[in-house]
């Protein structure tokens, strides 16, 4: 069934999903290993430890559950943190970073 | 139990079991034939006929009955796509279609076409000018679009991508399977499709209609039923009491219509009132009148459906964990919404106000408890 890769049209939800760009790839101050974990457990990691890291640090959620690629994206929006970008990872799941703002 | 899955499946309604038993003993007969009891059996499946197609909108001679709406869908578009073989292998279709939509172009695309799938906002409603620019791509063969989408709710701008289609010369199939019975029909399809159990009529009964002058050829061996559309010995007692559910429900649904949506419009407002980090999707005002579909931070669905199933609700949930296929809905997906912890709570006809003030009596506290179970207080 179409799932995230077809769907690159205009109307796509801003941030849903991004290309893997090297350029916008930031160095984590945190990294969350979450693989092997199923939503809603990576979701609830990232709450649990993005305060430790610095105002505007990237934290880094890796994670191979597939709603963890839409879920994280939507809790940064639901909590006004950033989603920076999604890339998929070489060993299986995505590196999704995301941008503490408060 | 009080049941909130009428997006599923609805009850079937009073009027289709009286016409269904009473079909039984008049309309057992192959309509094909030319003695009295197979007359009969042809009466009354050309008198539903007629009924469900005044309904659509459509003429009775447009209007195939098939053994599912998920059937309806493969036939109209693998059908369409056949008749249309000639001016192109283009298929366009919205993200949030129902996956026998969506399978279907899966098929489609295995077998050489193309497709293009439309994207949707965050409401789950495609995007009107993306899907006109999309079906004027030369060699486009069909455009696919629901009427309402079946996991949130969120009506579709079928008008604007008629126009479209018009004006691109391209047929277009319209999956209405959420709103026949509920809401007025859009006009200009060429193809509708549409399941009778989701409108109180008994499963086993789906509706293709093909407008006059829409080309579409079988995917299928050739068959004489149904106007050589639909394959195999027709269900009539089944249509029959199709036909019945679908009459009672429009005469009800200008009472009903509204009380439902009123519910909704509760629950919408009081759930993220009573629970906190929940997001309530789809669109709040150009909905069905009958879906709410709402995501709880930090929950399992699985729990979640557990739970209220204990507590005697049935709802149901697009999460990637109450799936067979464990990936969350490709609803939820393409909108770009939360797919943990989601319910879809669907009113059924007659579902009373003390009904939807038990299942918010109970929410609150359940989420709490499976919260705390995750540590997340």
């Amino acid at each position: 069934m179409w799932r995230r890769r077809s769907g690159a049209g205009k109307s796509e939800p801003e941030e849903q999903w991004s290309e893997p760009r090297a350029e916008a790839r930031e160095p984590a101050a945190l990294t969350i290993d979450a693989l092997g974990r199923k939503c809603p457990i990576p979701i609830i990691m990232l709450a649990d430890q993005i305060n430790q890291v610095p105002m505007g640090a990237v934290v880094e959620v890796l994670a191979d559950d597939p709603a963890a690629v839409t879920d994280i994206p939507a809790w940064c929006r639901l909590k006004s943190h950033a989603h920076v970008g999604s890339v998929e990872i070489p060993q299986g799941g995505w590196s999704i970073q995301v941008r503490r703002n408060y | 139990m009080v049941y909130l899955d009428a997006a599923s499946t609805e009850p079937l309604h009073s009027a289709a079991r009286e016409a269904l038993l009473a079909a039984l003993d008049s309309g057992w007969a192959d309509p094909a034939r030319l003695y009295g009891p197979a007359r009969r059996a042809q009466m009354l499946l050309e008198q539903a006929r007629a009924d469900v197609a005044e309904v659509l909108g459509a003429r009775p001679d447009e209007v195939a009955f098939t053994s599912s709406g998920t059937q309806a869908v493969h036939l109209g578009v693998l059908g369409t796509l056949n008749g249309r073989r000639r001016t192109g292998r283009h298929l366009v279709a919205g993200a949030v279609e129902h996956s026998s939509v969506l399978h279907t172009a899966e098929v489609h695309e295995h077998e050489g076409g193309t497709v293009r799938i439309v994207g949707v906002g965050r409401t789950g409603r495609v995007d009107a000018e993306a899907f006109a620019e999309a079906v004027s791509v030369p060699g486009t063969a069909l455009a696919c679009l629901q009427t309402a989408n079946h996991e949130v709710g969120t009506l579709q701008p079928v008008d604007e991508v008629a126009a479209a289609c018009q004006e691109a010369g391209v047929p277009l199939l319209v999956d209405a399977a959420q709103s026949v019975g509920r809401l007025p029909l859009p006009r200009g399809w060429s193809v509708l499709t549409a399941s009778a159990h989701k409108w109180g009529g008994p499963a086993g009964v789906g509706v293709l209609a093909v407008r006059k002058g829409t080309r579409w050829r079988s995917p299928y061996p050739q068959d004489e039923r149904e106007r050589r559309r639909v394959p195999g010995f027709e269900n009539v007692p089944a249509i029959v009491a199709a036909a019945a559910a679908l009459r009672a429900r429009v005469a009800e649904e200008e009472a009903e219509g509204p009380r439902l949506s009123a519910l909704v419009n509760r629950i919408r407002t009081e759930v993220p009132r009573l629970v906190p980090d929940v997001e309530v999707v789809g669109d709040p005002l150009q909905r069905l009148p009958h879906i709410v579909t709402f995501s709880c931070l930090y929950v399992e669905g699985e729990a979640l459906l557990a739970e209220l199933d204990r507590a005697g609700f049935a709802v149901s949930s697009g999460s990637s964990c109450t799936a067979s296929t464990l990936r969350p809905s490709h609803v939820l997906e393409a909108m770009g919404v939360l797919t943990h912890g989601n319910v879809r709570v669907s009113l059924p006809r007659g579902v009373s106000e003390g009904d939807v003030d038990r299942f918010l009596a109970v929410l609150p506290d359940i989420v709490r408890r499976i919260r705390a179970s995750l540590g997340v207080h």
